[in-house]
């Protein structure tokens, strides 16, 4: 009896903290949505769906550039992880740890200073243009800071180490023999690589689109500091509405329409990639 | 004989193309590693520079005065010192509660497990802004005043997850006979727990603390729904640089990433000597 519930006393602790300030949040905020009212005179549960449709036709732009950039910057990761993975994977020899650890390297600087750290370097007058300008290299008015490119690529410089570190784990994991075997069997390198190599590595890149894709397209950080005014993404507005406009049930309606674009997404790119479990394949 | 000279010919041709291939891979990878190091580099540099007062942005000379005058923005340390604090909070707490589901789920086999892995793969991969967002829902829902205590709360939600998976795949490293035969030399199952089973996952507990301690000092997004009135460092930072930011913060942030890069470190080293 006492071995029977002695999982349930471990999990109970941590358990009941996630519940409570994971779950039922999620559901409060999913009443929200519903509601109508304002902080004044209080909020009601109405059932009040306009608040989806409101959000959608109002905040459409965000909502797109959220995911285009989204895929942009994710696009972006896969293609300079990649080379990186696999040179650490299959020639890092016995300094691949040491190769990991620069790759995380910039974990270890907050986030946000960080980003402030690229608007230092890219500003109009800045260390990098200003010379370039002054030499002639570039006309007076060229800046970096301000446009979309200057999010996307924000947003694939702060993400990119966790798309390096599942693909590596993936490639790290396929047998040298099997590589043999292929060319063995007369496949070119190229032809080893993409039978054999790329197929195995797909875990990976799934695992790390999953950790770069979420998080980019709800992110508002890279956006603000380096987007400006008009390169607004979806999470400036849920931010905007909840802490400047206090409209919470347009910003909860706001946040559920983007969690299930985002897992929508996820599961249509999974069944693409014909990975059966998703959950399966992420915690592994 | 020709052949073997033919195919000897494109092996060697082979090899040569490897070699190209793999040089150009290795620039490549030391290219992506000094643009990841590169605000960096900046930011470390820019706390040496002798600036006029706020403006730090072009280099006026070297001086390591702002390391003297560290403390010379008071609610910027208060921000810091509220960072710390909650940091160690958060990961005591999340390591605790952590390790045990960590436990659990690598020990036992129960009936509710399935939902338990649902909702902390959830928790890890929920967008930062939704999670920031539904818990600043739930506390005004509840009439609760946001401040120090919220965004400790909050740190410990989103990091005890990363402990638990951590721990959790150390313990299926083990042997449960190992536990056994303590118990049946007679130790209670605090005992065994505390002289045979810990000692075992414990440079698991000590990663995910060490995970913990990152993920709640660096974040920006669950905090700024929860925080009220209470600044942490990066929400100082993000409320300040309108004015520009003083070099007062680079010194911060390069102490923090000098002492983290030594922690790691530190661990990788402890980590190697003991295995």
């Amino acid at each position: 009896m006492r071995r029977r519930l002695a999982p349930y006393a471990l999990i109970l602790p941590g358990g009941l903290w996630l519940a409570i300030f994971f779950v039922v949040p999620m559901v409060v905020m999913l009443s929200f949505s519903l509601m109508q009212g304002d902080v004044v005179n209080g909020f009601r549960l109405t059932w009040h769906w306009q608040n989806y449709s409101d959000g959608l036709s109002t905040y459409a732009d965000q909502l797109i550039r959220s995911l285009v950039y989204g895929l942009l910057a994710t696009a972006a990761c896969i293609v300079l992880a990649y080379p990186v993975a696999y040179w650490i994977a299959f020639r890092g020899g016995a300094r691949k740890t040491t190769y990991l650890f620069l790759i995380l390297l910039p974990f270890f600087v907050s986030f946000v200073l960080r980003t402030f750290s690229w608007k230092f370097l890219l500003a109009d007058d800045g260390i990098v243009l200003s010379p370039l300008k002054d030499v002639g290299l570039l006309p007076q008015d060229f800046h970096v800071i301000a446009t979309g490119f200057a999010v996307v690529a924000g947003l694939t410089y702060n993400y990119l180490p966790f798309m390096v570190l599942p693909i590596y784990v993936a490639l790290e994991r396929v047998d040298p023999k099997m590589i043999e075997a292929a060319q063995d069997l007369y496949a070119s390198p190229a032809q080893a690589f993409a039978r054999v190599v790329f197929p195995l590595s797909l875990p990976g890149v799934f695992a790390g689109v999953l950790m770069t894709f979420v998080p980019v397209s709800a992110d508002y950080v890279n956006s603000t500091v380096l987007g400006g005014t008009n390169n607004t993404m979806i999470g400036n507005i849920i931010q905007n509405l909840y802490l400047v406009n206090t409209d919470y049930p347009q910003a909860a309606a706001l946040s559920f329409t983007l969690m299930a674009i985002l897992l929508i997404g996820i599961f249509l790119y999974a069944k693409a990639l014909g990975t059966e479990d998703v959950l399966e394949v992420a915690t592994r | 004989m020709t052949a073997t000279v033919v195919e000897d010919g494109s092996r060697t041709a082979r090899r040569a193309r490897g070699r190209w291939s793999d040089r150009l891979l290795y620039a490549y990878t030391w290219l992506i590693i000094i643009w990841l190091c590169l605000p960096i580099a900046v930011m470390i540099a820019f706390g040496f520079n002798d600036a006029k007062g706020r403006l730090n942005l072009t280099w006026q000379g070297f001086t390591f005065k702002w390391y003297g005058q560290l403390f010379s923005v008071p609610d910027l340390t208060t921000a810091l010192v509220n960072s710390l604090t909650i940091a160690l909070i958060a990961t005591v707490g999340s390591a605790v509660l952590g390790t045990l589901i960590g436990l659990a789920l690598g020990r036992y086999r129960f009936r509710g497990q399935g939902s338990l892995n649902l909702v902390q793969f959830a928790a890890i991969s929920a967008p930062e802004t939704v999670m920031g967002a539904s818990l600043l829902s739930f506390f005004v829902q509840l009439n609760i005043g946001r401040g120090y205590w919220t965004i400790v709360i909050a740190h410990i939600m989103f990091s005890l997850s990363f402990v638990a998976v951590t721990v959790r795949s150390r313990v299926l490293t083990l042997d449960p006979a190992i536990d056994e035969a303590a118990r049946d030399l007679g130790a209670t199952g605090w005992t065994a727990f505390r002289l045979v089973t810990l000692p075992m996952i414990f440079p698991a507990v000590l990663a995910g603390a060490l995970l913990a301690f990152a993920l709640s000092i660096d974040d920006f997004i669950i905090t700024s729904f929860n925080s009220g009135s209470t600044l942490t460092f990066p929400l100082w930072i993000w409320g300040a640089q309108k004015n520009g930011l003083p070099p007062q913060v680079n010194v911060m942030g390069t102490l923090i990433f000098v002492a983290g890069v030594l922690l790691a470190v530190g661990n990788a080293v402890l980590a190697r000597r003991r295995r």
